[in-house]
């Protein structure tokens, strides 16, 4: 048999190691939306704090659990125990308890506070010549729109797909058409709630080049699940390069089938919400104007996932796959309501709501050809 | 006497369905509420199953989006306000009069109608499931989400109506054990006197009278919005969802303590009983649930830290929020000195509150990480907030009531539980219960939002996701063994006698199960263990030994059964459903109002029966 002492030790370990083991196991920093990962000021300030009160947690754990563990191992009822001594209390060792935690929690709050201050304040205003983006949350897909580098008084639109340069902060102004949705990048930094007639705004600065994950983290109705987006982050010359693309339309389409598509995109009524065109006059005094009914197509075929969600693009590549995007179309435009259940389009256009109005194979032919020119 | 209209004479009915529909004895009272919450808990489980079927695997299909969005809001409103508010309901029916020497509590048929109230409040809510579909936008239920534009079914109406009902049900009976508790304590039992679980269940109702009418404002503007076309929280007219934030968490923080101050409360009975040492630091332990209570208000933006408050606001609240953790931690150092030098024999009971202990520690330590806005933008609606809620939750409240209900079991049906199976329970429910919720820490950190009805497999959340679901099954499975052992001793467990414990409050002063007038004679109490004392020859005849046994000769005069508080109750809940149907509807809601009206009236002028 073991000593009391011994076997509250061996549980005490137990405990620990069990525990350290299923942190290991359980917090995987490659996982496309994992907050160990972090590559940006603000991700790396809230890892840096998540640490500290996590480390303080550790070894509040240890000792509460341990301690528990000791005192039931110890203090059983044996065999002809009597009624134990009726200790009532004992004030100094209860203003000790007290005071630690205090002088704990103290500590954790310095960087925490630091914390918040950093978050609020970015290191490069728009006023300061930093880069400015508007975020728009929609039911169930995400707007964003750049000031045109060209002309003050325009901006470039996008959707689902977000582009930054490495190593810049970015001010992003969050607002919201309809619900509550929140803005969430977990590897750049902690989300910020997109409410409508309650403009907010953040600051991001990604450190490394690559594609990221963001979703949407407040609940939003049907389809909360699949508002997700991408971003793509470049250096700054090939941002520039992009953002010129996205101001310019892309060319007319000369095949035929596409230029019936065009015209099927027009008289099917898909203008009615989809833009495609990419630019966006501000209103009077550079007032900017509210979110568009649907995603601004003007470049849908560029973009390396549909609907924020189907990639076009194999895996790990950042180039679009043209096959798998006419794939994507083809699924998208035969049964949006697979893809994104609840979605809009699917409740309010005529060629899904009127089974009159229906799309005809070949005309969904058609629109993917002409949405496949718009690259 | 002046004679009245609608004298009925009372009901006499000792026994059979009619007992049970008239009854006013709080015991009853307190094994009809315990019951019907404890059903209620198994549909909330139930729902909360089929969630967790279906977010086994990665894109799996076995309900729709729509049905789980109902299915975690309704989860959600069900564990609240149908399960563990009424659980804990049902233990100050049963037990605060046994505790404070009283023979019922102050108002005995306002008791009554606060039980049917909820259960009418309960089926209303669960009918909508077969009108329409139940209410979808979160047991929170943010505006704009909630309005009539995104939200044209009647759900949300049920909702906002059920929620209603269920308020006046938990306010009468908040004001009820305020009375009784400052009313009607033996002679001799001071307010630092009472047993602790009182005084959590004081501050409780407090804290209820307090934070229900905030909802009811924020509900009733709701109703309005969605009913006559008003604008508080209509976006397109410039209204404000931010405001439907602060109003839901003013009521929902402190709803947060309303649920776990009970538990608190029962973990500190059991504990002292079964180490058989005094409460350490009573008057700490006390005052620490006072300071949480009060603290409890000043606490809520923390929900709303990702709303963009500001930096001043959030960082106010941030340091609120951690302050909050001193009085917990103090709570749980006195439990744990409690216990320390104690001679502790693990029954069922003790399982559970140390089990208690052990959970609700991880719980207030994952707290702590959410009180600190900057690094809980990361963790906000994600499912390490999922893990945390349910380690407070269910690793805290149910826990300690399933204890709770190991612990008075024999003193309500006078039968011992087999414990074997109780052991059992607690250990499948121990593993169970972490092996749904630990792995959800993970999933959040690894950024799976909260109320995703799927996912991708290449976000690498799929393995958790599955251990999460398994252990669903395994505390499903420990609530089959909870059934089982319930059901079976209460039909056929060994007798047990009044005090199987060696307890140290007046309830085990009394025969189990205690006679319809508690105490044959009011103890006098001359110590905080006041049965313990006497038993143990500290003072000498406070406490009658035997302090009831149903079989001695007496005269006591015991409130009688009614018919009216289940009558006002029904009009209640018609008034409900025609408040939801609206429009024409309204003539049925004046029709249950007209119910209700008779019920009072009857119920103010009801006779008493000449006593035999």
């Amino acid at each position: 048999m073991l000593s009391v002492k011994q076997r509250s030790r061996q549980l005490v370990s137990f405990t620990v190691i069990g525990a350290m083991l299923a942190l290991v196991l359980g917090c995987t920093p490659s996982n496309p939306q994992s907050t160990f990962d972090a590559l940006g000021p603000i991700a790396e300030m809230q890892l840096f704090v998540f640490n500290v009160i996590f480390w303080i947690g550790a070894v509040v754990f240890v000792l509460v659990e341990g301690a528990l563990v000791y005192i039931i191992v110890k203090f059983r009822r044996r065999l002809g125990d009597g009624d134990p001594v009726q200790t009532h209390g004992n004030t100094r060792m209860e203003i000790a308890w007290t005071i630690a935690p205090v002088i704990i929690l103290i500590i954790a709050a310095v960087p925490t506070i630091q914390g918040i201050f950093l978050m609020a304040n970015s290191p490069l205003t728009p006023a300061q010549g930093g880069l400015e983006l508007d975020a728009i949350g929609h039911q169930w897909w995400f707007e964003f729109r750049y000031p045109n580098p060209n002309d003050p008084n325009q901006q470039i639109v996008f959707a689902n797909e977000l582009h930054m340069p490495v190593g810049e902060p970015v001010n992003i102004n969050l607002r919201s058409v309809d619900v509550i949705h929140s803005f969430w990048i977990p590897k750049m930094g902690g989300k910020v709630d997109m409410v409508p007639n309650n403009d907010n705004g953040m600051w991001l600065q990604a450190n490394s080049q690559g594609e990221f994950y963001g979703q949407c983290a407040e609940f939003c109705g049907v389809s909360h699940a699949n508002m997700r987006f991408k971003v793509i982050v470049e250096s700054r010359d090939s941002f520039n390069a992009w953002l010129q693309a996205q101001a310019v339309p892309a060319p007319d389409p000369i095949d035929a089938l596409a230029l019936q598509g065009k015209e099927l995109f027009r008289s099917a009524g898909c203008t009615g919400c989809h833009a495609t065109n990419s630019v966006m006059n501000l209103a009077e005094g550079g007032r900017r104007l509210p979110g568009r009914v649907g995603p601004n197509l003007s470049h849908v075929a560029s973009r390396l996932y549909l609907a924020g969600l189907l990639p076009n693009k194999d895996e790990g590549s950042l180039t679009v796959n043209d096959a798998l995007l006419q794939q994507n179309l083809k699924t998208w435009l035969s049964d949006p309501d697979d893809v994104k259940p609840g979605n809009i389009m699917t409740r309010d256009a005529k060629v899904y709501s009127d089974p009159d109005s229906k799309l005809e194979e070949r005309e969904i032919d058609a629109l993917v050809a002409y949405l496949l020119t718009l690259n | 006497m002046t004679t009245v209209p609608f004298a009925i004479p009372r009901p006499t009915h000792p026994t059979g369905v009619w007992s049970w529909i008239t009854t006013i004895d709080h015991k009853k009272i307190g094994v009809l509420y315990g019951v019907t919450a404890f059903v209620l808990f198994i549909i909330g489980g139930l729902e909360a199953l089929l969630m967790r079927i279906q977010l086994a695997g990665p894109n799996q299909d076995i309900v729709s989006p729509e049905v789980f969005n109902q299915l975690f809001t309704m989860h959600g409103t069900t564990m609240i306000f149908l399960a563990v508010m009424p659980l804990s309901a049902a233990f100050f029916n049963f037990v605060i009069p046994l505790q404070i020497g009283a023979r019922d509590v102050a108002f005995p048929r306002l008791n009554a109608f606060s039980y049917w109230t909820f259960l009418g409040g309960a089926i209303l809510l669960n009918s909508s499931w077969f009108l329409g579909g139940a209410t979808n936008a979160g047991w929170f239920g943010y505006a704009p989400l909630t309005s009539t534009a995104q939200n044209p079914g009647n759900g949300i109406d049920f909702w906002i109506i059920s929620l209603q009902v269920l308020g006046v049900a938990s306010l009468a009976a908040a004001f009820n054990f305020i009375v009784t508790i400052v009313n009607m304590r033996a002679p001799g039992m001071s307010f630092m006197r009472m047993p602790l679980f009182t005084w959590m269940t004081f501050i409780t109702a407090i804290l209820l009278v307090l934070a229900f009418p905030v909802i009811t404002v924020a509900l009733i503007e709701l109703y309005f919005d969605r009913t006559f076309g008003m604008n508080f929280f209509n976006v397109a007219t410039g209204g404000d969802p931010v405001l439907w934030q602060h109003l839901f968490w003013v009521f929902g923080h402190p709803e947060v303590y309303i649920l776990i101050l009970p538990a608190m409360g029962i973990v500190s009975e059991i504990l002292p009983t079964f180490a058989k040492k005094p409460l350490f630091g009573y008057s700490t332990v006390v005052l620490a649930g006072a300071i949480i209570a009060f603290m409890g208000w000043m606490v809520w933006s923390h929900h709303m830290f990702t709303v963009g408050l500001g930096p001043i606001p959030t960082a106010v609240f941030t340091l609120t929020t951690m302050a909050i953790a001193v009085p917990t931690g103090i709570k749980i150092f006195n439990w744990m000195a409690t216990i320390w030098g104690g001679s502790m024999e693990y029954k069922a009971p003790l399982l559970f509150a140390l089990g208690f202990i052990a959970l609700f520690t991880i719980g207030g330590i994952s707290g702590i990480m959410h009180a600190m806005a900057s690094s809980d933008a990361q963790q906000q609606d994600t499912y390490f907030i999922v893990a945390h809620i349910h380690y407070v939750l269910f690793g805290g409240a149910i826990v300690a009531v399933v204890g709770g209900i190991y612990y008075w079991f024999p003193k309500i049906t006078g039968r011992m539980y087999n414990e074997a199976i109780g052991k059992l329970n607690f250990w499948v429910m121990f593993v169970g219960m972490n092996l749904v919720f630990f792995p959800m820490h993970f999933l959040g950190l690894d950024g799976m939002p909260r109320r995703i009805y799927t996912y991708d497999a290449n976000m690498g959340w799929s393995l958790w996701n599955g251990v999460s679901t398994l252990g669903a099954l395994v505390l499903g499975l420990s609530f089959l063994i909870f059934i089982y052992n319930i059901v079976t001793s209460w039909r056929n467990g060994e007798a047990a006698d009044g005090d199987p414990w060696d307890g140290r409050t007046l309830e085990w002063s009394m025969s189990s199960p205690p006679p319809e007038y508690n105490f044959a004679e009011i103890p006098t109490v001359y110590d905080r263990d006041a049965w313990w004392a006497e038993k143990r020859g500290q003072v000498h005849h406070g406490v009658p030994v035997g302090g009831g046994s149903g079989e001695e000769e007496h005269s006591i005069h015991m409130p009688q059964p009614s018919y009216w508080p289940i009558v006002v109750s029904i009009g209640l809940v018609i008034a409900g459903f025609g408040l939801v149907y609206h429009g024409t509807y309204f003539a049925v809601a004046a029709f249950g109002v007209l119910i209700g009206m008779i019920g009072v009236y009857a119920w103010s002028f009801e006779p008493v029966n000449d006593p035999e």
